[in-house]
């Protein structure tokens, strides 16, 4: 990449804003996932909308491919620009331009961070409701990007559920708003084919998200087993009760370890093999007491040695806390940490975590569970020395095993971190090929030239060729084998 | 060999069905794959093929050289109530796969407008929600994937049948609410919930404006209804507007926001209807809407419905009306002409209010389009859509209008 276009990005964000040297652009070569490094060629950083539609008019008219990024906290390897690829920040473009308390809606920048829009809707008496374990540091353009859930997604739903409209900058620099404030279309759902797409599409450059009342009333119970399969057991009893928690977490012995030797501490059991941790919320005390009183029970008749209510805010943020910074304690455990995601059917909790365990066991490695237990969303976490490259091959190959196993359950292979590249091997385990292709298809009819992160989401040589309605130039990024 | 007889040999006498009163060939295939050939064959042979599920919703009389119903597609592959997820093929009708629900203890939340055999593909294809929206969001909130085959005939799946998935793309939410255009969905895998173990429907009659405040004031105190809808008269058959509450969910909690239902109605006083009137009055209203010539559904904030209502009672009339303010939707239903449409959907864009054309004959549907003109830049995008999922255009679906 020539230094050339280094000048001419500095003549619109400035030079300060341009980082080309290696020690600065190391900084970004890797997301929250350690397994994958790629050192981007040019990183900018725009300071305003105006300026970030002419870095991209500029790269379009170059035909020079780009990543858009945010704060780099995703768990894919999707936001990792290869060689020839110039790496878009877009944590400078993070203001909150509106809250409209009486339609329950705020207007953002993509770089606003999650836990800021929560901040500052909160004397509105509103939250942003979905709540990714990196809520104080990802933002909600790659909340978007992602389709990012979290802890509380179980009864407010992911963020395709709370986004109302946006704008959206397409690879070629043209704007286009999609979506409406009320959430109705016009025309097809293109906000809902946008989210999610893992910066495929183009950049949403604002953002309208839907925000809901805080609950007036809140509960949140600890509650431990003595076997992983009846905790597993207790979250489909709650479940099938009729009662929906505001989440419903699961963390196992080794996960609960790591957070009792941390900071984070939290007071959970370290002798349980599991805990769970269960929150009821609604805007009426007595109905909220009320079904904490049923759920308290259920988890009682299904095996829990204990529940404890938390008697004070303070505690119930003690509790959340441990869950929340689970991932950061097992920093604890070794050198690194792969943060897996996938999906199973919630009664095949206890049967997949089992299986899990076994092939922790066959691997000789570390597996910790920490997850959204309520939407069978699992996250095994593997510890390792990625220094160590025999160590770093069992990983994978347990990895893949894991994956295998949650789709022969009938699951998927990610709730909520996305395909990026870590995942592309696994795509054709569960799309076949003209599905792929229909995807590929779509893809370029938003960016015909594959300009966008290129090489993600999408694995090209698995695809059955579709004639593309915007057919461009060769795929970038990928080989190219047509099935 | 005529359309027909091709047909014939493709797909066996017994996919074929008597002809419409427009004499189009109409064929009910009896399997995805079956539809996946027959669109195949369109395709290559240049046949253009409207979609139609069991015929009570959109008016079949879309010019084209074969009718395709789904209506053969009507079984039930799985449904798991521990897992609160079910998968149905597109042709059943939501009577039945509401019945087969309710004996497993789950419940599709969903109160589309139609007649009760309404099938599930046409109320996912045209996303028609109805006054449970309030409660349980629009209809894409409770898919989990879908399959559906292309204008050329080729099987695409997309999503699957889990809580949680962001395995590629989104195209469950094309195919939500896109009237058929980039495909015809054959298999929904469907998101449940446990059948609310209460479930109690209250009215209060009274001004419009009036029951707009109770609404707002419901909303303010902190009560969670199921459905909040404000129905005309003519449609409620009553004599003044109503406020419909649906409460729904746990003993618990529906008899927390039953004490605050009376605090919350200004004076007024909302009657509790016997469970076999509430089923009575939810029905009328949804069928309500599949009897005019004309349906259609807008979208504004909360704070604009009273400004919108007014402007259609202006434009159109307000007799048949029906709407659910804090979800910022209304839905209207009557007769109208392709002008008066136009006029209104200009007048609306300049608010920023989306409308979405439901039913209309085909003459009006075919003139203004489901959708309409779309704003600078998507045209493109849905036009590159459409070409990739029927690149030779066999499927007849009046998006944009003339």
């Amino acid at each position: 990449m020539t230094s050339a276009l280094g000048r001419d990005l500095a003549s619109i964000v400035g030079e300060r804003h341009v980082r080309s040297a290696r020690a600065e652009r190391v900084t970004y070569a890797m997301d929250g996932l350690p397994t994958h490094r790629r050192l981007p060629d040019l990183v900018v950083l725009p300071g305003t909308r105006e300026e970030l539609i002419a870095v991209v008019r500029l790269l379009a008219a170059l035909d020079v491919p780009f990543v858009p990024r945010g704060a780099g906290t995703g768990l894919s390897g999707g936001a990792l620009a290869d060689v020839g690829s110039v790496l878009l920040v877009l944590t400078r473009l993070n203001r909150i331009l509106r809250i409209d308390r009486d339609n329950r809606l705020a207007v953002v920048e993509p770089g606003v961070v999650n836990a800021k829009l929560g901040a500052a809707a909160k004397p509105h008496g509103l939250q942003y409701a979905p709540d990714p374990s990196s809520q104080s540091a990802c933002t909600i353009g790659g909340n978007v990007a992602e389709n990012a859930g979290g802890p509380h997604c179980l009864k407010y739903g992911v963020t395709a559920n709370h986004i109302l409209a946006l704008e959206v900058l397409l690879a070629d620099g043209s704007l286009v708003e999609i979506g409406s404030p009320a959430g109705e279309s016009w025309g097809p759902d293109l906000v809902g084919v946008f989210v999610g797409s893992e910066g495929n599409f183009g950049i949403a450059t604002r953002v309208t998200v839907r925000l809901t009342p805080i609950p007036r009333a809140v509960r949140t119970l600890l509650a431990d087993f003595s076997a992983i399969r009846t905790a597993g057991e207790a979250v489909s009893a709650i479940i099938a009760a009729g009662i929906v928690p505001a989440a419903l977490e699961m963390m196992d012995q080794s996960c609960i370890r790591a957070v009792e030797d941390s900071v984070y501490a939290a007071g959970y059991p370290r002798d349980a093999a599991a805990v769970l941790l269960v929150e009821i919320d609604g805007r009426n005390a007595d109905a909220v007491l009320a079904e904490t009183e049923v759920v308290t029970e259920l988890l009682g008749k299904s095996g829990a040695r204990s529940v404890r209510s938390a008697a004070s805010e303070a505690e119930r943020e003690r509790l959340w806390q441990g869950r929340k910074k689970a991932f950061g304690a097992m920093g604890r455990l070794s050198r690194d940490l792969v943060v897996q995601d996938a999906v199973v059917p919630r009664s095949a909790l206890p049967q997949v975590l089992e299986t899990i365990a076994t092939i922790a066991q066959r691997y000789g490695l570390v597996v910790s569970n920490v997850f959204h237990a309520g939407d069978g969303n699992l996250h095994p976490n593997i510890s390792f020395d990625a220094t160590d490259p025999a160590l770093k091959q069992r990983v994978e190959a347990a990895s893949a095993e894991i994956m295998e196993t949650c789709i022969a359950a009938g699951g998927t292979i990610t709730g909520e971190h996305g395909v990026g590249i870590d995942k592309l091997r696994y795509m054709p385990l569960i799309f076949d090929a003209e599905s792929l292709g229909a995807m590929h298809a779509v893809r370029k009819v938003f960016d015909p030239e594959e300009r966008v992160n290129p090489g993600k989401v999408v694995p090209l040589h698995a695809c059955r060729e579709w004639a593309s309605a915007n057919a461009g130039a060769s795929p970038r990024g990928q080989p190219r084998a047509v099935a | 060999m005529t359309i027909l007889e091709k047909v014939t040999a493709l797909l066996g006498e017994g996919a074929v069905l008597e002809a419409g009163t427009d004499r189009v060939p109409r064929v009910a295939p009896g399997s995805p794959d079956a539809i996946a050939l027959l669109l195949g064959t369109a395709h290559q042979e240049g046949w253009r093929v409207r979609i139609e599920g069991a015929g009570t919703w959109l008016q079949s009389d879309a010019p084209a050289d074969l009718a395709l119903t789904t209506r053969r597609l009507d079984r039930i592959p799985a449904i798991e109530p521990s897992d609160l997820t079910a998968t149905a093929e597109a042709g059943i009708g939501l009577d039945q796969l509401r019945q087969q629900l309710a004996d497993r203890g789950a419940w599709l939340a969903i109160d589309p407008p139609g007649l009760a055999g309404r099938t599930l593909g046409s109320v996912v294809s045209t996303a028609t929600a109805g006054p449970l929206r309030h409660g349980f969001g629009p209809i894409k909130d409770h898919l989990l994937g879908v399959t559906f085959v292309t204008g050329d005939g080729r099987m695409v799946q997309s999503g699957g049948r889990v809580m949680k998935n962001v395995a590629g793309y989104d195209l469950t939410r094309l195919q939500a609410g896109g009237f058929g255009a980039f495909g015809v969905i054959v298999l929904v895998h469907l998101r449940l919930r446990t059948l609310p173990r209460a479930d109690v429907t209250y009215v209060l009659e009274g001004a419009r404006e009036d029951l707009t405040q109770v609404g707002e004031d419901i909303a303010a105190a902190g009560l969670t209804p199921a459905a909040l809808e404000l129905v005309s008269p003519a449609l409620a058959r009553r004599e003044r507007w109503v406020l419909a509450v649906r409460l729904a969910g746990s003993p618990a909690l529906v008899a927390a926001d039953e004490a605050g239902l009376g605090a919350a109605s200004g004076g007024g006083r909302f009657a509790p209807l016997r469970a076999e009137e509430a089923h009575a009055f939810w029905m009328r209203l949804a069928e309500g809407f599949a009897v005019r010539p004309v349906t259609f559904r807008i979208g504004g904030v909360p704070t604009a419905s009273d400004e919108l209502l007014d402007l259609l009672q202006h434009q159109l009339g307000d007799e048949w009306i029906s709407a659910s303010p804090a979800a910022g939707a209304i839905r209207w239903t009557g007769d109208a002409s392709v002008d008066r449409l136009q006029r209104l959907r200009r007048t609306l864009a300049g608010l920023e209010v989306p409308l979405t054309l439901e039913r209309a004959p085909w003459a009006l549907r075919g003139a203004v389009g489901h959708f309409g003109a779309y704003r600078e830049g998507v045209g493109p995008l849905v036009a590159g859509l459409r070409r990739t999922f029927d690149p030779g255009g066999a499927l007849v679906v009046a998006t944009e209008g003339t």
